[in-house]
């Protein structure tokens, strides 16, 4: 009996073939490299970004491919692009720290690309399938990267952990899946959402499904109470590695969140609305009140960056058109400002990381003002302070909230960024105001860190001074799907 | 018979897997879990999902399984005392009987709950043309990412396992 293949779709995967062929390629020049210039395999990442870039904006209408396991629609190319630039702000963000500490190979900047392949995959996926492979070509990517400062045992620590902790909650995510498969004989996201509608026969099964889906992607966007391996992961992972995992892969998740929120479990709405405020307002709780008390720099980006995605998941409470379309903006702004944030403090930290407490931030006023006027404008930003686009993405986010009647939830997310102003404001305060402990010679940006601090503190102004052009245009991308 | 065949396995398997984790030899935790693979590849058969349950015991029971035998024996590791203390032991006690009751209240809810009428397996299903033709129509694209995926892996492990960058 002859196989009739299906229409094979290349242009709406074109950018993770462009992705996934780069980091092929980038394997071989390392070999030819022999280690040496490392800023050739940068620059091949850049360009295999670029090219996936350019294919990610001529995909062409919204459709569905390759048997329903796969949505190019604007919603996908919306993600796609801020994968892109996030990870495009990692290369650039790592070349000068990954010759310091030794490890500037191919296979770094092969894993990076082979980790964006996996979100930009889970961003479009509309199946189960292609969710649970796009997400575990990301996470194995990540446990590697997480370890990548082989010397350190605080980095080998943070791989092992992540690679433990992470496999147990595909363990949920994968028993979730069957369950929902076994009460709806379906794997597509739009099947799930029809099956689901009509019969209440199910019902239990498909709640106890959601509930371990729901676990499984709280684990990878760091949402409390699953969130308790993000300290020690971020704080053990190589600066950059920390930086990517703090931005892409919690947009992925957020976007597969959407995705299967929208599409398949609509049906129980007010379940999830529940079960959404409540991770939300503890999200955004425990990461703030803990980013208070952290003396380390680093550790406190990562519980403000667990605060970050509990701002998120309000959007995603209130569910409305408009509440999407404002959390992808929240992604986009959030990925510009966070990745720069940690490539400063990757230059403060110095060799091996060993300065990488708040008060190492002292008198970088005046030894570098220009890095400190940077980093100012960059938490101002982070704490949501106007004109910054960190003010503005928040306020569309509660907006839609407000808009979709959650008004405690909007209550909660005030009052949490005041606390987060204190602990964002203690790096001014450093900067300007503080003495440095021992005299060291003052640190100076590479000239890749300077293009990615540069390009993030302009999107963070334009999306900040112009946030509605920027919102239009998430807003055509959601109304696509 | 096959419920019987079924609880033999099931019990069996979860045995297997228990006895995995409270042994302290490493190869007795090895071959545990070579029966523990080995049940659920007869679970697989029982499920007509039969070019599965041949591919778990090529490849899990015997390639990978017997891959890991040879690193325990190449290591030569030797027995380690546990670090649990009596408090944490009283701690884990209480953990698991909270995590062991709610996961029988939920399970008892979903025995009662009614289960959505299973369809009847088309002809030929779980056969090797039946798995191959669906491969390589409605899930190329999941096929293709596992080849990415498995890539990764292998470059990933290279590089944390190589001994010099």
């Amino acid at each position: 009996m002859p196989i009739t293949i299906p229409p094979i779709d290349l242009l709406a995967v074109a950018p993770e073939i462009a992705v996934s062929g780069f980091a092929c390629l980038l394997l071989m020049t390392a070999v030819f490299l022999k280690g040496k210039g490392g800023w050739v395999n940068a620059c091949v990442a850049l360009v295999g970004l670029a090219v996936a870039g350019w294919f990610a904006l001529c995909q062409g209408a919204p459709r569905s491919a390759y048997s329903g396991m796969y949505a190019a629609d604007g919603f996908t190319q919306f993600f796609k692009i801020i994968f892109l630039l996030g990870t495009g702000l990692v290369v650039l963000v790592s070349v000068k720290y990954n010759e310091e500490e030794n490890m500037n190979n191919g296979e770094y900047y092969a894993l990076l690309l082979f980790s964006t392949a996996g979100m930009m995959l889970m961003a479009a996926a509309s199946d189960m399938m292609t969710l649970f492979l796009g997400l575990e070509l990301l996470s194995i990517s990540l446990y590697v990267l997480a370890g990548y400062a082989r010397n350190r045992p605080g980095s080998n620590e943070a791989a092992l952990k992540y690679f433990l902790l992470g496999g147990f909650a595909v363990g949920f995510l994968l028993y979730g899946m069957a369950m929902i498969y076994g009460a709806t004989g379906h794997t597509d996201f739009a099947g799930i959402g029809r099956e689901a509608a009509r019969g209440a026969d199910n019902r239990l099964y498909l709640v106890v499904g959601a509930v371990m889906l729901l676990t499984g992607l709280g684990f990878k966007v760091a949402a409390v109470p699953f969130h308790q391996w993000t300290p020690d992961v971020y704080e053990g992972a190589p600066i950059p590695v920390t930086a990517f995992m703090s931005a892409g892969p919690k947009a992925a998740v957020l976007a597969v969140m959407i995705r299967v929120y929208a599409q398949s479990v609509s049906f129980m709405h007010v379940d999830w609305l529940v079960w959404l405020s409540v991770l939300a307002v503890m999200t955004m709780t425990v990461g703030n009140v803990a980013a208070l008390v952290q003396s380390d720099a680093k550790r406190m980006l990562a519980f403000s960056s667990i605060s970050h995605a509990g701002y998120a998941m309000v959007g995603l409470a209130a569910a409305t058109r408009e509440a999407v379309a404002s959390v992808a903006v929240y992604m986009l702004v959030y990925t510009l400002m966070n990745i720069a944030v940690f490539g400063i403090l990757a230059l403060v930290a110095r060799k091996n990381e060993q300065r990488t407490k708040m008060r190492d931030f002292a008198g970088l006023a005046r030894s570098n003002p220009v890095l400190a006027v940077s980093m100012t404008i960059l938490v101002f930003s982070l704490a949501g302070i106007p004109p910054m686009a960190g003010f503005m993405a928040k306020f569309y986010v509660l907006m839609a909230a407000v808009k979709a009647g959650l008004y405690w939830l909007v209550l909660a997310a005030v009052l949490n960024s005041a606390v987060g102003i204190y602990y964002y404001l203690r790096f001014t305060v450093h900067m300007y105001m503080d003495e440095p402990e021992e005299k060291l010679p003052p640190v100076k940006a590479s000239p890749a860190l300077v293009v990615a601090i540069a390009l993030s503190i302009i999107g963070v102004l334009l999306i900040g001074v112009v946030p509605s052009a920027y919102l239009e245009m998430a807003g055509r991308a959601v109304v696509s799907f | 018979m096959e419920l019987l065949m079924f609880y033999g396995f099931g019990l069996l398997a979860l045995f297997a897997g228990v006895a995995m984790i409270l042994s302290r030899q490493p190869v007795t935790s090895a071959l545990l879990m070579i029966l523990n693979m080995f049940c659920l590849s007869a679970l697989y058969a029982l499920l007509d999902a039969h070019l599965i349950a041949v591919l778990q015991l090529l490849v899990y029971a015997g390639a990978i399984m017997v891959l890991v035998l040879f690193v325990i024996m190449l290591l030569n590791l030797r027995e380690k005392k546990g670090i649990i203390t009596k408090h944490q032991a009283s701690l884990q006690v209480v953990g698991v009987a909270a995590f062991g009751f709610f996961v029988m209240t939920v399970v008892s809810r979903l025995n009662t709950a009614a289960l959505p009428k299973s369809k009847a397996a088309s002809a030929g299903f779980g056969t090797v043309e039946a798995v191959g033709r669906i491969l390589f129509t409605d899930y190329v694209l999941p096929f293709e990412i596992a080849s990415v995926l498995l890539l990764a892996a292998i470059v990933g492990a290279v590089m944390l396992a190589k001994s010099k960058v």
